[in-house]
């Protein structure tokens, strides 16, 4: 694993997102397992606590990582028709690290999960210089 | 120094002796698919989620295309091969006439191609070789895995229990001394299963691609610092022959996913 | 040819919440690896997933190299009306990437 030196701090990098609007803490739901099974490909699902309707929804969900080379992972973008805040996908994880679900609301404010994940490497690696 | 020397002779034979491993009991056997995480599960039993079903239309594709100065495709003979390989894979390494061996399903397709299609065989773990094995083996999920009953594949069979149960490279680890011995228990932290090949080609996370039971054999043989076999080496197949009995009557799962 | 599998419910009841799945064939090469020469991968990765249903976009998202190889993405919409859904990946080279699914909505 690479040394990045320049990666943003995790709080910094959640900032980058939320800027000076207020976060609170739940109403996000974040699946991913506590111990992934391949740091290459994590499941993850987000749930945000919102009814989704034209005047209080979820606008966007933004994933970052702690310690990956960098700390943007994906942002949806929701809205009114979703019907539902709710989003699932696959991930890459470099390492044991905390990996956090920032949910936009409508009003500007952002609701925040953060996740414990710790990732081994696998047990036997593969030779690619045997062809 | 005599006393070192008799416990070292003692040690030897007591390990030596831990060498005849029993089968697992049919009632016994898992799949990998039961020693994964709930979410690992969700993504092969979902084809829009399982990267494997890629190779799988790929290989619907390239069933149906002609192939060298034959300009036939595997369809002119085979037809649709939802009906025709139908249980292929549930009963192959398979034995071959032409070379008095075991062949496996890669193998054949690729004879087929030579004699049949006038086709150039293709490499091992190439795109179109897997995806045409995944599509074929495809046809025979959720079938039982019945092993061919050929006697002329017993010597063969044989000489693949020998390799799962021989003591290999710097390790000097069997097959057996984890996947007989101690599935369900933790190799780092990856779980360790029985090691049945119920899915191949698999999708494995580890690769981030599809893989053949041969790739994945090669990752066991570096992991105890063995040298291992060429791609297509005859012991492969007889390892696959027999893991393939010893997984009897568990499901086929191609395309599988695995850590 | 890059595939794409889409699952949509092929029937719906108006104003239901359906569930909708969408995985494309890709590396997701991040650009961090190093070849066995040492010299380093260059990135190559899907961006922009677009999802429209009836002609308005109805989710999309943005996608990072830690997205994994194969992105796979499920995410929610309202029922509306019987038509046409349209996915759309683009890459980092601009190029773009479509499936579409048909519903009916009752």
């Amino acid at each position: 694993m690479n040394d990045r030196p320049n990666r943003p701090t995790l709080a910094a990098a959640i900032r980058a997102v939320t800027g000076d609007a207020p976060v609170i803490e739940g109403r996000v739901k974040f699946e991913i397992a506590p111990l992934v099974e391949n740091g290459n490909a994590v499941p993850v699902k987000i749930e945000v606590d919102s009814l989704m309707t034209a005047e209080a929804h979820v606008r966007r969900i933004t994933m970052i990582t702690e310690k990956n080379p960098q700390p943007d992972v994906a942002v949806f973008h929701l809205g009114p028709r979703a019907g539902r805040a709710q989003v699932s996908t696959r991930i890459r994880l470099a390492t044991s690290q905390v990996v956090v679900a920032l949910a936009e609301l409508s009003d500007g404010s952002f609701a925040i999960s953060r996740a414990n994940v710790v990732v081994t490497i696998a047990a036997c690696i593969e030779d690619l210089s045997r062809a | 120094m005599m006393l070192g020397r008799v416990v070292a002779v003692l040690v030897a034979l007591l390990t030596s002796l831990g060498g005849a491993h029993a089968e697992i009991p049919a009632k016994d056997r898992r799949s990998g698919f039961d020693f994964m995480s709930p979410q690992t599960q969700a993504m092969q039993a979902d084809d829009t989620s399982n990267p494997g079903m890629f190779a799988v239309l790929e290989g619907e594709r390239l069933w149906r295309e002609s192939q060298g100065d034959s300009g036939k495709s595997c369809a002119s003979c085979h037809r649709d091969a939802e009906q025709s390989m139908r249980g292929v894979a549930a009963r192959y390494p398979a034995y071959d006439e032409d070379t008095k061996r075991p062949i496996d399903l890669a193998g054949r397709i690729n004879r087929c191609r030579e004699k049949r299609q006038s086709a150039t065989p293709l490499a091992r773990e190439s795109d179109a070789l897997l995806a045409l094995t995944t599509y074929v083996a495809h046809q025979s999920r959720g079938m039982p895995i019945e092993p061919a009953s050929d006697p002329r594949l017993e010597p063969f069979r044989n000489r693949g229990r020998r390799w799962f149960e021989r003591k290999l490279g710097q390790l000097q680890l069997s097959c057996a001394s984890c996947h007989d011995d101690r599935p369900g228990a933790r190799l780092g932290g990856s779980v360790i299963p029985q090691a049945h090949p119920t899915g191949y080609p698999i999708y494995r996370l580890e690769w981030q691609s599809l893989g053949s039971l041969q790739r994945r054999l090669r990752g066991c043989l570096v992991g105890v610092r063995a040298e291992p076999f060429e791609f297509g080496a005859p012991e492969y197949v007889e390892i696959e022959l027999f893991l393939m009995s010893r997984a009897a009557g568990l499901k086929v799962e191609t395309p599988a996913v695995r850590p | 040819m890059t595939r794409a599998l889409v699952n949509v419910p092929k029937t719906a009841a108006r104003g239901e919440i359906i569930e909708i799945r969408a995985m494309i064939q890709h590396p997701m090469e991040t650009g961090y690896r190093e070849g066995l020469n040492g010299e380093r991968i260059p990135r190559h990765i899907i961006k922009r997933f677009v999802c429209k249903y009836a002609g308005e976009e109805i989710f999309s998202a943005e996608l990072f190299p830690a997205i994994a190889a194969n992105p796979f993405l499920a995410f929610t919409t309202i029922a509306t009306e019987s038509g046409t859904l349209t996915f759309e990946w683009t890459d980092d080279r601009g190029e773009t990437q479509t499936a579409s699914a048909e519903i009916t909505v009752t």
